[in-house]
């Protein structure tokens, strides 16, 4: 029977015991620990937590880069494209102007050739013109060597001064 | 192979040296019944078992190390605390603190106290009237081998888990070192496969340093009185005593922290009106239900812990009851057989240990999350 009853003093001693003991180590035990293991499972969690956020940091930045490469590339194309585009045009333009250029100089020449012609033509009239008068006063000369004519002609002469 | 073999010596070499007190206390025993002692009833030579086997595993007023022989006794005197009511009887004094070496290893008379060996006080103080007649126990709150057992193992306690804290303050935010890695995964065992999904994840902190302090208390008490040699040895959880105390812990935790919807649902649970009116059968029923819950846990660690004790004694007392019918032959024959089945008992005991602190754990918190639960 001494085996199932439950001893008072005991009971006495295991109260106090286990009440210090209960209350010691919620005080200097329990919860330093606890908390160190709340603290590292929180650091733990957070350093998963931010080193999932970097890799998903990195992933972005890798179509960020690509993203930035492609662009580049396109630029680049753009970029060719005009200078094409502007070369063609800058020949174009040359072109143009040269013809512009040959074909002010030809009208020059033209004008210039015109003008040439123009005085060498009035020249050959000058010319012509004294041949005749000296022709004229050669065959007159010949024509008024005798005095039948002479007076004929001054009577014509006359004649016109009259009607005047 | 050579290791399992190793091994097994070992646990044989180990488990011949932890029965040795046992073996000596064999030797008093007889020493005992062949000695002048005043209340001197049964005086048998023959080795008594049960005899052995109950004083094994119950409380003591010194701490029993070897003994050989008549008269050659080497125990640690533990402090005698007592209280009468009849200081007459005691020199004038109604307060007494002594060492029980001043029983002389239960033989003698002191102040008019003894040591009973009667049927019902056996192994307990009692107080003398002038003629020697046994009167009664006086208050007793001796120092027994039972308290200062539990002494022990709570200094060790306390002294071990403070360093841990120590360790963990120091290592905060760090991985965890030494002895911290042995005790951290058993916390977080308790913690998130005993108290929350028991209490809740809302709760559950404010009880952890309870489970936590029952849980390592049990476990350390059942390892202890697995360890057969002093200072280690006694039966700690095996004392009905000590496991009320621990249940009126868990009763008291549970009663103060009982929500409304807990006291509701003893008083007025939600039963047809005839189970409560005009005979509240259902609010007894409850009521007796709580009181039922710290019963059984305080039962459940005694016999556990009691019983494994008890059949590791009856093992090694084979040994002596064979002696003691066929002579020393047989029981030097039966002593492999004995070592075995108490090594296997003592392993199982390992296992016991366990699973009782942490049964004990689980029903304290389950009761815990009862009180607490919200009406669902």
């Amino acid at each position: 029977m001494g085996l199932v009853m439950p001893n008072p003093g005991t009971v006495i001693w295991m109260l106090i015991i286990f009440g210090i003991v209960v209350y010691v180590l919620k005080k200097f035990a329990w919860r330093p620990i606890l908390d160190a293991l709340k603290e590292r499972e929180t650091s733990i969690a957070n350093a998963l937590n931010s080193a999932e956020e970097a890799k998903r940091e990195v992933a972005g930045l890798k179509a960020d880069n690509e993203k930035v490469i492609a662009e580049a590339r396109k630029e680049r194309d753009v970029i060719l494209k005009e200078a094409k585009e502007i070369k063609a045009k800058i020949v174009a333009e040359a072109k143009g102007k040269a013809a512009e250029e040959a074909q002010k100089t030809i009208d020059q020449a033209r004008q210039q050739i015109n003008a040439e012609k123009t005085a060498a033509i009035n020249e050959i009239k000058k010319q012509v013109a004294e041949l005749s008068v000296v022709i004229a006063e050669k065959v007159i000369k010949k024509e008024l060597s005798n005095k039948g004519e002479q007076k004929k002609m001054v009577d014509g002469l006359v004649d016109d001064i009259k009607l005047n | 192979m050579l290791k399992l073999s190793k091994v097994i010596l070992l646990l044989f070499v180990f488990s011949l040296l932890g029965f040795s007190p046992l073996l000596a206390q064999h030797g008093q025993e007889e020493e005992h019944s062949t000695s002048n002692h005043a209340s001197e009833s049964q005086s048998t030579k023959e080795f008594n078992a049960g005899e052995y086997v109950l004083e094994h595993v119950s409380d003591s007023y010194d701490w029993h190390i070897t003994s050989w022989g008549r008269d050659h006794h080497i125990s640690f005197p533990l402090p005698v605390i007592l209280y009468s009511k009849h200081p007459e009887l005691h020199g004038g004094k109604k307060f007494h603190v002594f060492m029980s070496s001043k029983f002389h290893h239960q033989h003698d008379d002191y102040l008019g106290f003894r040591v009973s060996e009667s049927e019902e006080y056996d192994g307990k103080i009692v107080e003398l009237d002038v003629h020697g007649n046994e009167l009664g126990r006086p208050f007793d709150i001796s120092v027994t081998k039972t308290i200062a057992e539990a002494i022990i193992s709570v200094i060790l306690m306390i002294v071990v888990l403070i360093s841990i804290a120590k360790a963990a303050k120091r290592n905060t935010g760090k991985a965890p070192s030494g002895l911290q890695n042995l005790l951290e995964p058993i916390i977080i065992f308790i913690r998130d496969e005993v108290a929350k999904p028991a209490i809740g994840d809302k709760k559950y902190e404010k009880f952890m340093p309870y489970l936590l302090s029952v849980f390592f208390f049990i476990l350390l008490n059942n390892f202890v009185g697995l360890i057969p040699f002093p200072p280690f040895g006694a039966n700690v959880t095996g004392n009905i005593a000590v496991t009320m105390v621990l249940a009126l812990f868990t009763f008291g935790i549970t009663t103060i922290n009982g929500n409304k919807h807990y006291w509701k649902e003893i008083y007025n649970p939600d039963v047809p009106w005839w189970l409560k009116f005009p005979i509240p059968l259902m609010p007894i029923v409850e009521l007796s239900g709580v009181i039922t819950k710290p019963f059984v846990l305080m039962v459940r660690l005694f016999a556990n812990m009691m019983a494994g004790h008890m059949i590791v004694s009856v093992f090694v007392s084979l040994i002596f009851i064979f002696t003691s019918i066929m002579g020393p032959a047989a029981g030097f024959g039966i002593s492999p057989v004995s070592v075995a089945f108490s090594v296997f008992i003592v392993l199982l005991d390992v296992l016991v240990s366990f699973i009782q602190a942490y049964v004990f754990t689980l029903l304290s918190a389950l009761y815990f999350g009862m009180a607490t639960a919200e009406h669902h």
